[in-house]
């Protein structure tokens, strides 16, 4: 079959590649950039744990034809921590606080509930409530963990990102 | 003379290191940068796709086969049917009934028949549909009575009808017990059956070496009994296999046996000389299935006036599905997992599982004691409603105790259920909350034991269950290597925790190498709740051996006795004399001069003596019992039937924790999972449409999601057991049990109706609602609860 070539905006980098017309943005990245940490659970919606960033928005990669995401910012989990205020500490805040709490337990769904929660925090630019948590990551299954921790680990999260903020105009 | 030398004093107790603590797992930030490689992930030249061809018809009769015009579609590189991987094989050794693809006769809608590999899924698609197949359609039989009557055999490999395994056991005279007893309850359960919803479907690459060794990964909990399984199937010697488990994505049971998948890639790989792929659709992964059996179950339990139990018979029909699966043990487990936390001083259970034309049923998280659990913790509910008693003090008069032994010969060690009931008891305000709850609004109660590992393995042998090698470094590392499956629970963490407590080394200072049976010794796999007592005991028995070398060689060269030195936070360290201390790597580089390179092996072995002596005694007898206690807290919508789930407190004895935010992840992880299959979660085929599944994706399967997700509270308790590693036993099923009859309990006590069919959806319940209600206007039954608050009828 003949393949399309595309030029996709991932994490800050101008990516070329070729790839079957119908084929989703999530089968893209994991099969022909290899950027794995965004996974597939059900390919068909249901599960979030394909989630990426398009122009700052949470996405499934799984429902976003590739060729539909040409021209627009793709970020993945792959992009998370690299950041230069994050480069330091080796990680994003949300990423240390899910280490802390041991939020990921097969970790199967955590790129996906990531890009999700970081969304969150990006928009709400402030500490943020459990029940704001359950309700941004609802679209995320997770099956290990019962959730609780996810949400505890989200919320320090935010409470520690916007800290500094609070003490500059507190 | 020794008699006249004062002893001289013990050096003071090494400082707390590890154990307990709360710990950064050693390979979560990996998963967290999106990095790790599943094994959907691995990318290997020249890999091919494999796709399986799967039957429509709940039951048929292959008359033929034609593979021709898919072999002939360019960029399709093999094909196989059912003859090409016929020998039988089964995760249970008695019961082989399953082969990797259909050969005569497909058993369920989604019996795999064909497979084939090509350059990509596309083809693969294309080349399954010009596959051409000619059935013989059968009746199909979907209810296990119904299927113990029929005249036509399910399963093509078994001699008895549809009959899987049939177990009755008695202790006691129960009859008489029964018969004796100023109450007796009687009630009728239904277990509807549901999956374990792992996030990574089931993926299997396998790839032939250029000098014939056959490497498989796959997404499996059982390294070891895949391993022995390819080998039978393939007929290829064992050491020309190698089978890696990559990180996995979750499994709860559903990935501890042997998949199609496995064998096809392998016969693939080997016929076409590529590497070769399968990735399950999720609609496949529900077909696949193996998950928890639907049960119909009838207990009749007597009690004294006093509350305590004189005996209790079960009589239980299991659907099977298509293939035994675990099936013999679940049979046994349905009955014999249930003797514990309360004195059963009479018992019988009559447990009956029958094959029908329906995905095969398995091990899932509490494998056979979740559905029978919820019979036994309603029906002590119930009692306690009749007796007008509190359902602590119940369960309390009916507690074992700790060293004690089960009416059908179990051995039971350590013992905190009590704990587990006065922690949800005071976390839970159980008093003042349920005084202030009105109608529609309640609290329930249920208790709970599981197993730590079984004493005998799946298939009889007198090698050890659980082995562990560590080797140390000259730069002050660890290595250890185990045949143990992490499968997200956190074992490989386990591990580490161990031998950095023992050896006084951060956990980033330990490497973990973890199910690969060319590295690692053979472990049996994650399943049974066996890896912290078994594994840690091997891999403590490993560190400990090396821990006395290092103190050895250090204490020479301070000459002092090796008992003063202990190991910690990267140093040797006197412990008369703490600001004497040494960087651990010299220690290491010490110990290595002494000895030579520095490595142990551990291995563990179940003692042998703590089961019933009778046929089957000895299926459930674990080395130790976990307990647990759940106080779930419900809201229930009389308008609607709707039952919100607010909070679960959920105390687990786990012996000691080892790392406490595992354990309290596997417990919140637990009681999560038993909420959902209470409440929305339901695998089940539909007769009316030929078998298909009533719903075979994340969207129509319901699982909660955040939103849906009560506030889980948990509450460690630790009852130390010898048995188990510094005392630890299992986490990660055991808190699942009481969720179910928790939430049934507490539905109970908000509205004053009994659910005894799972799962407690809205119509159903809104039809017990009406019905008690209609009860109520015909002055058969007194309010419920009437309006004043926390006034309730058997106060």
């Amino acid at each position: 079959m003949a393949e399309t070539l595309l030029s996709l905006h991932i994490n800050g980098e101008l990516a070329h590649v070729a790839a079957p017309p119908h084929w989703s943005l999530l089968e893209v990245l994991r099969y022909r950039l290899d950027l794995i940490g965004s996974k597939q659970g059900c390919d068909k919606g249901d599960c979030g744990a394909c989630t990426v960033q398009i122009d700052g928005e949470p996405v499934l990669a799984c429902l976003t034809l590739a060729c539909a995401a040409q021209g627009r910012a793709i970020r993945t989990v792959e992009g998370l921590g690299w950041e230069p205020q994050f480069r330091a500490a080796g990680c994003h805040p949300l990423q240390d606080a899910f280490d802390r709490y041991d939020a990921a337990q097969c970790g199967f769904c955590t790129p996906g509930i990531l890009m999700s929660a970081e969304s969150l925090l990006r928009k709400r630019g402030r500490a943020v409530t459990p029940l704001e948590v359950r309700e941004a990551l609802a679209g995320n299954l997770c099956r290990c963990t019962g959730y609780t921790k996810i949400v505890d680990a989200v919320v320090d999260a935010s409470e520690r990102m916007f800290a500094e903020d609070h003490d500059i105009h507190g | 003379m020794a008699d006249h030398d004062p002893t001289p004093p013990a050096p003071p107790a090494p400082p707390a290191w590890q154990l307990g603590k709360s710990h950064r797992k050693v390979d979560a930030m990996e998963r967290m940068r999106g990095i790790t490689r599943y094994t959907d992930d691995l990318k290997l030249p020249g890999l091919l796709h494999c796709k399986i061809l799967r039957s429509p018809h709940p039951h048929a009769n292959i008359l033929s086969i034609d593979t021709s015009k898919a072999e002939a579609l360019p960029g399709v590189h093999g094909v196989i049917t059912g003859k090409d991987l016929s020998i039988p094989y089964g995760i249970i050794p008695w019961t082989p009934d399953e082969t990797a693809l259909a050969v005569e006769k497909v058993c369920h809608v989604g019996d795999g028949l064909a497979a084939v590999a090509a350059v990509d899924e596309d083809t693969a698609l294309r080349a399954l549909a010009a596959i051409e197949v000619v059935y013989e359609p059968l009746q199909a039989y979907y209810d296990p009575e119904q299927a113990l009557a029929a005249e036509v055999a399910i399963n093509p490999f078994n001699k008895r009808g549809n009959l899987s395994k049939d177990v009755v056991l008695e202790f006691g005279d129960v009859e008489q017990s029964l018969a004796d007893a100023p109450l007796v309850i009687e009630g009728e359960y239904f277990f509807e059956g549901t999956t374990h919803g792992a996030i990574e479907p089931h993926c299997a690459v396998a790839k032939l070496e250029p000098n014939g060794l056959l490497t498989v990964w796959s997404a499996t909990q059982v390294s070891h009994y895949l391993h022995r399984e390819l080998a039978k199937v393939l007929e290829r010697p064992a050491h020309t296999i190698r089978v890696i488990q990559p990180p996995l994505g979750g499994a709860f049971g559903g990935k501890s046996e042997p998949f199609d998948l496995e064998f096809c890639v392998a016969k693939l790989a080997m016929l076409t000389g590529r590497p070769v792929k399968c990735l399950y659709t999720r609609e496949e992964v529900f077909y696949a299935h193996r998950g928890r059996h639907p049960m119909k179950m009838r207990h009749r339990t007597g009690f004294t006036r006093e509350g305590k139990i004189t005996g209790v018979s079960a009589r239980t029909f299991i659907d099977g599905g298509a293939y035994s699966s675990f099936g013999l043990v679940t049979t046994y487990y349905s009955g014999q997992l249930l003797c514990s936390p309360y004195v059963f001083p009479a018992y019988r259970f009559h447990s009956t599982r029958a094959y029908t034309n329906k995905p095969a049923c398995g091990p899932k998280r509490g494998h056979g004691s979740v559905q029978p659990r919820f019979a036994i913790e309603v029906q002590l509910d119930k009692a306690a409603v009749a007796l007008g008693l509190d359902p602590f003090e119940l369960r309390r008069r009916n507690d074992m105790g700790s060293n004690t032994t089960t009416v059908n010969g179990f051995e039971v060690g350590s013992n905190g259920f009590l704990e587990c009931l006065d922690r949800v008891e005071s976390g839970s305000q159980w008093r003042e909350r349920r005084a202030s709850l009105g109608f529609g609004h309640g609290l329930g109660l249920a208790g709970s034991t599981y197993i730590c590992g079984t004493n005998y393995p799946i298939y009889p042998n007198d090698m050890p269950q659980g082995a562990v090698q560590i080797t140390l470094d000259r730069s002050g590392r660890a290595r250890v290597f185990s045949g143990a499956n992490d499968i997200g629970q956190g074992s490989n963490t386990m591990l580490a925790v161990i031998v950095a407590e023992e050896l006084g080394l951060h956990l980033d200072d330990v490497r973990v190498v973890s199910a690969d049976t060319d590295l690692c010794p053979v472990d049996l796999g994650a399943y049974s709740s066996r890896i912290t007592l078994m594994v840690g005991n091997a891999c403590m028995q490993a560190a400990q051996k090396l821990r006395g070398k290092v103190r050895e060689s250090v204490a020479k060269r301070w000459e002092i006795p090796a008992a003063r030195v202990t190991l910690i936070d990267r140093k040797a360290m006197d412990l008369e004399d703490p600001a004497r201390s040494i960087a651990l790597d010299k220690a290491f580089q010490w110990a290595e001069a002494d000895h030579g390179l520095l490595g142990e092996v551990g291995s563990y072995n179940t003692p042998k003596d703590r089961h019933g002596s009778y046929r089957g005694g000895t299926i459930g007898a674990s080395p130790a019992y976990s307990f647990t206690a759940h106080v779930a807290e419900v809201e229930v919508d009389p308008e609607t039937g709707v039952v919100d789930v607010k909070h679960i407190w959920v105390a687990h004895d786990c012996g000691r924790a080892l790392s406490k935010l595992i354990v309290e992840g596997q417990m919140e992880g637990s009681a999560y999972m038993g909420f959902g299959e209470a409440i929305m979660e339901r695998h089940a085929v539909d007769p009316r449409h030929n078998g298909v599944h009533c719903g075979p994706s994340l969207l129509d399967y319901r699982m909660p999601t955040f939103l849906d997700t009560p506030d889980i509270h948990a509450l460690i308790v630790e009852a130390p057991d010898p048995q188990g590693p510094y005392g630890a036993k299992e986490a990660g099923e055991g808190p699942l049990h009481p969720s179910i009859p928790a939430i049934a309990n507490a539905i109970y006590d908000a509205v004053g109706v009994r659910i005894d069919a799972l799962p407690f959806s809205p119509p159903k319940v809104l039809a017990a609602i009406q019905d008690r209600a209609r009860l109520e206007q015909a002055g058969e039954l007194a309010p419920f609860k009437s309006a004043g608050l926390g006034e309730r009828r058997n106060a």
